[in-house]
């Protein structure tokens, strides 16, 4: 009997056999978020009229007998940084407060194309700047395992959502580790693909050589039937790789890891990790070599510059890419009396549209690219890049994946980093030298941290334009561990009470 | 006491540099796919991406690409294996993403020059002008200030803003530092920017139209005494809009300057701004302080990465230079280099070459487009290739040939034509335009003419052959001038017992 809490891959074979229509699944999706969404607060925004519409139109094709695409009907939640034409989409910032966008990003025409449901907008952290949600102009979301906890950022609503049982695939994106890191916390599964994999068009820029959007799920399975809808070549995006969409669903369900080779980062496993965390990862690494992997250790030394790198490449591009909201076309505007010059609303419009942690980075950001401290800073850190790729390039000639704990700490309390930006930044140690690299990276829960009982994540990265391996990894590595576990980890998860 | 341009140059050494920006004539903008056409209504040629909307990427137009190659092949550039757009960060209500997309360290072309002909005391001397570079870039948006006295941002009551030039794709060409030019520096800018301007027409890559924007030019000058081997504080003249203007913003600065440097103060470096109606400048934007665009490699773009033998390509679909073609029509047609010269500005060698082509004399289709043309062209404010075609006025020419127009005649058929009214045959034939060869009707108003003025035709009857005029002139008033006057002369002269 298929439910909220089933797969979408379960969901989809109850549509195809007729169990079930689109139309309930998303009903039963809208009733769920009515009942725990008020204490979660995932979304920013529910489309349930465009959703139920999509729905029905997708049941009527298949009671056709119209072929269709294999996620058709499920429903899925958009993180709020990609545009949907007509929709609101904010990027968690009192900037974009009412602005419909006039066209749909190109991830959201495949998932239209795929019959893919739109459910609504999920919270985020203000321009996707932040690993907890906290810095939404909306408001926090909060850890369906510990309502008092972070859902992890900046995609917390996203992977809420997934933990949440409010919808069963979700769209995130990832600039530092914004999908990995709340999977990790929230017990789901977020994968970033290869940059370049998936096309911007429409992804609302925090940094542009590092933002990759990417499929967020429950299973690993899920999780690779998403990326191959959103996957692929786009000419309207000049950074999107130009070649075949590499097989992730025969990978996720090859579940067969012999003979594999994966290596173990020495610098992603010592000082400021949890120990829950790392007995976790450890445990994951002994399922792995039980199921005839064999571990080497490898060492990326450059990884140690890699987040000081990223805090000086993301604000360059992010002091740049922001520019544009000066409340000339869209978005809001302050100030305009009729009296101040152009300059002044714009003044004013940034300094009451833009939060704390975002006004941080583009000063950060422009102080770094100016003339006299573009070579030491912005230019120092690209070297750094360089380098990042060179120890993944030494460490792939020993290994087929790489392997860390995704996150150093399990989900902190809201409120916990509030005075300490460097101690946030922190928590994207783990996930920031994919994104520095351009490779993909994968979180699936590996288990509960024994002093907290909070989920721990597993993270694979593969080389460019391999993501097949994290999917084979992730999926043998699931398997194992459901297996062990006798179901799945979000069952250990409390349940949410209605209102 | 102030100095005039020619004690200027007596004492100061100026140095030039050349900034100009040609917008392509390319159907799209540079990174969308946005029509560029000049003229439509507001803001109805835009997109997401060329309004910087947020998410929305840019995409390179390949044939700007072609095009700003073929630039730098014609002006023996090198073409950089890699080159990488920038981003110039700026706020401007009218670029949509307040930065510019453009490049910085890593232009497409570079390193080449350009060979001109300037007039000098000892006759015409060659003169080259070296060219740093040629980069791409977008255009930005057009702003409309409403109200307040000078049209400027500051003190409008509102402005209007027009993002259909936005993403225009845009070519700056800028020259090295142009030195040993001594008094002929207003020539030499005058040269390079004709020259330029040529090129770019031949190779078929812009409009180049100054006086519309299409061409832009950029006009850095600074003095330094003669013999001191400095290199003065320059300033940067904008709004040149017309290859005269060049000419004389050179002059205007090199006056400026050297009054100031004269009087002990020094130059501010600025950016200036050209009065058509004084052929002065206006101080604007000082740029003492470097303005800091804070440039980065452009990540929403891949590197440019020609293939060589796609420049090789290009390099052999390179049409004829515009000096050697020149030359060889000046020789073809025998034309003083004067003339020549007068047409080229005029923009007028296209069609004189395609009206003699089709078979007119080169010396009448010269001199119809120079002048019939021209002149009603310019009561019109249009450009004289848009009145009439190369055939029309062939034909025209070839009717005066055979003795079926007057010179008077057809200057109205060409009227009538330009006013729309028909081909040259159309215009003759409603207009009645026929030269009156009938010697029966000749001779009846001769008659009548001498019957008029008898006197006259008594001293003409004595010898004083001048005398006629005031005869011929009667019959051609008489015939409306639709008689050969040539023919009137002769046919009086020999009823007055004058002929041959």
């Amino acid at each position: 009997m298929t439910t909220i809490r089933s797969s979408a891959s379960e969901m989809a074979a109850a549509l195809a056999s007729g169990e079930t229509t689109s139309v309930e699944l998303t009903e039963a999706h809208y009733a769920q978020i009515e009942k725990v969404d008020a204490q979660v607060h995932a979304f920013l925004y529910l489309d349930k009229e465009g959703a139920l519409a999509q729905a029905a139109d997708v049941d009527a094709k298949r009671k056709s007998g119209a072929e269709l695409s294999p996620l058709a009907g499920i429903p899925l939640a958009l993180k709020d940084v990609l545009t949907q034409k007509g929709i609101p989409t904010t990027c968690g910032s009192k900037m974009l407060e009412g602005w419909r966008p006039p066209y749909d990003s190109t991830v959201v025409s495949k998932l239209k194309a795929a019959g893919i449901v739109i459910l609504g907008k999920t919270n985020m952290d203000e321009f996707a700047m932040g690993s907890s949600t906290e810095n939404s102009a909306y408001g926090v979301t909060h850890n369906p395992w510990d309502l008092t906890r972070i859902p992890g950022g900046s995609g917390g609503g996203s992977s809420a959502a997934l933990a949440a049982f409010e919808a069963p695939l979700a769209i995130g994106t990832d600039t530092g580790g914004s999908i990995r890191q709340p999977a990790a916390v929230t017990g789901t599964v977020g994968v970033k693909p290869t940059y370049g994999g998936v096309s911007r068009y429409g992804l609302i820029a925090f940094s542009s050589s590092l933002d990759q959007a990417g499929p967020c799920a429950r299973t690993v399975l899920d999780a690779a039937l998403l990326h191959e809808v959103i996957a692929g070549h786009d000419e309207r995006d000049s950074t999107s790789i130009n070649a075949p969409v590499p097989h992730v669903v025969k990978a996720a369900k090859k579940l067969d890891v012999k003979g594999m080779k994966i290596g173990v980062v020495k610098e992603l496993q010592g000082e400021g990790f949890q120990s829950g965390v790392l007995s976790k990862f450890h445990e994951g690494l002994e399922e792995l070599v039980a199921a005839g992997a064999e571990l080497v250790e490898v060492s990326c030394p450059t990884f140690d510059y890699a987040l000081a790198a990223y805090y000086l490449i993301a604000p360059s591009e992010c002091s740049s890419n922001l520019a544009r909201f000066d409340s000339m076309r869209y978005g809001i505007r302050v100030g305009d009396d009729g009296n101040r010059s152009a300059e002044e609303v714009m003044k004013l419009t940034r300094h009451e549209g833009f939060g704390p942690e975002v006004k941080r980075r583009i000063i950060l950001g422009t102080y770094a690219l100016s003339s006299g401290y573009y070579d030491a800073y912005y230019g120092s850190a690209q070297k750094v890049r360089t380098l990042l790729m060179r120890d993944f390039n030494a460490a792939f000639a020993q290994a087929d994946v790489l392997v860390s704990p995704t996150a150093p700490t399990t989900a902190f309390k809201i409120g916990a980093n509030d005075n300490d930006p460097l101690a946030m930044y922190l928590n994207d140690i783990a996930t920031i030298p994919v994104n520095m690299a351009g490779i993909g990276g994968m979180s699936l829960p590996c288990g509960l941290a024994e002093e907290d009982g909070l989920p721990v994540g597993f993270q694979i990265m593969s080389p460019a334009m391999r993501d097949d391996l994290m999917y084979q990894v992730g999926g043998t590595l699931e398997a194992a561990l459901l297996s062990k576990w006798g179901g799945p980890l979000l069952d250990k998860a409390p349940v949410l009470a209605g209102n | 006491m102030s100095l005039n341009y020619d004690q200027a140059v007596e004492k100061y050494e100026p140095t030039l540099g050349l900034e100009v920006h040609v917008e392509l004539n390319t159907k799209s903008k540079m990174f969308c796919s946005c029509s560029t056409e000049f003229g439509g209504a507001p803001n109805t040629q835009t997109c997401p991406v060329c309004l910087g909307m947020p998410g929305a990427l840019p995409v390179v137009n390949g044939k700007a690409i072609e095009s700003t190659i073929l630039i730098g092949l014609a002006l023996n550039c090198s073409i950089a294996p890699f080159s990488r757009f920038a981003r110039k960060n700026y706020f401007y209500p009218d670029m949509p993403k307040n930065f510019q997309t453009s490049q910085y360290d890593e232009p497409i072309c570079v390193n080449g020059y350009l060979d001109v002909e300037i007039e000098t005391d000892e006759g015409v001397k060659p003169f080259r002008v070296e060219i740093e570079r040629v980069h791409m870039e977008e255009d930005t948006g057009k702003s409309l200030h409403v109200g307040g006295a000078t049209g400027r941002i500051h003190g409008a009551d509102y402005s209007l803003l027009d993002y259909n030039r936005a993403g225009i794709p845009l070519v700056e060409i800028v020259t090295k530092i142009v030195g040993g030019t001594g008094k002929y520096a207003p020539q030499v800018a005058r040269a390079y920017v004709t020259e330029l301007r040529d090129i770019l027409r031949s190779l078929g890559v812009s409009d180049v139209k100054m006086e519309q924007g299409s061409m832009r030019c950029d006009v850095n000058l600074s003095l330094a005494p003669i013999g001191s081997g400095e290199l003065g504080t320059r300033s940067e003249t904008k709004n040149v809009n017309s290859l005269r203007s060049v000419e004389r913003a050179v002059i205007g600065e090199v006056v400026r300057q050297s009054n100031r440097l004269e009087a002990g103060e020094r130059i501010v470096q600025e950016t200036r701004h050209f009065q058509e109606e004084s052929g002065q400048t206006r101080s604007g934007r000082s740029k003492e302080q470097a303005e800091d665009y804070r440039y980065f490699p452009e990540p929403d773009l891949v590197p440019v990465v020609p293939d060589s033998a796609w420049i090789e390509e290009l390099r052999a679909t390179l049409p004829e230079k515009p000096s050697t073609r020149r030359a060889r029509l000046q020789e073809e047609w025998s034309v003083p280099a004067k003339e020549m010269t007068s047409l080229v500005n005029a923009g007028l060698l296209d069609v004189v070459e395609e009206t003699i082509t089709i078979g007119a004399d080169p010396t009448r289709a010269r001199s119809w487009w120079l002048g019939e043309v021209s002149r009603l062209a310019n009561e019109r404010e249009v450009d004289p290739t848009t009145l009439i075609t190369p055939a029309q006025v062939a034909e025209v020419i070839s009717l005066i040939a055979s003795g079926d127009l007057t010179d008077k005649l057809a200057r109205q058929v060409v009227e009538g034509v330009i006013a729309g009214e028909g081909t040259p045959a159309e215009v003759i034939s409603k207009r009645g335009l026929k030269v009156v060869s009938d010697d029966g009707a000749l001779m009846a108003a001769i008659e009548a003419a001498i019957a008029s003025q008898p006197d006259t035709a008594e001293r003409v009857r004595g010898g004083n052959i001048p005398a006629a005029g005031a005869l011929i002139g009667a019959v051609m008033k008489a015939t409306g001038g639709q008689a050969d006057a040539a023919k009137v002369r002769e046919l009086l002269l020999k009823h007055l017992g004058q002929g041959e």
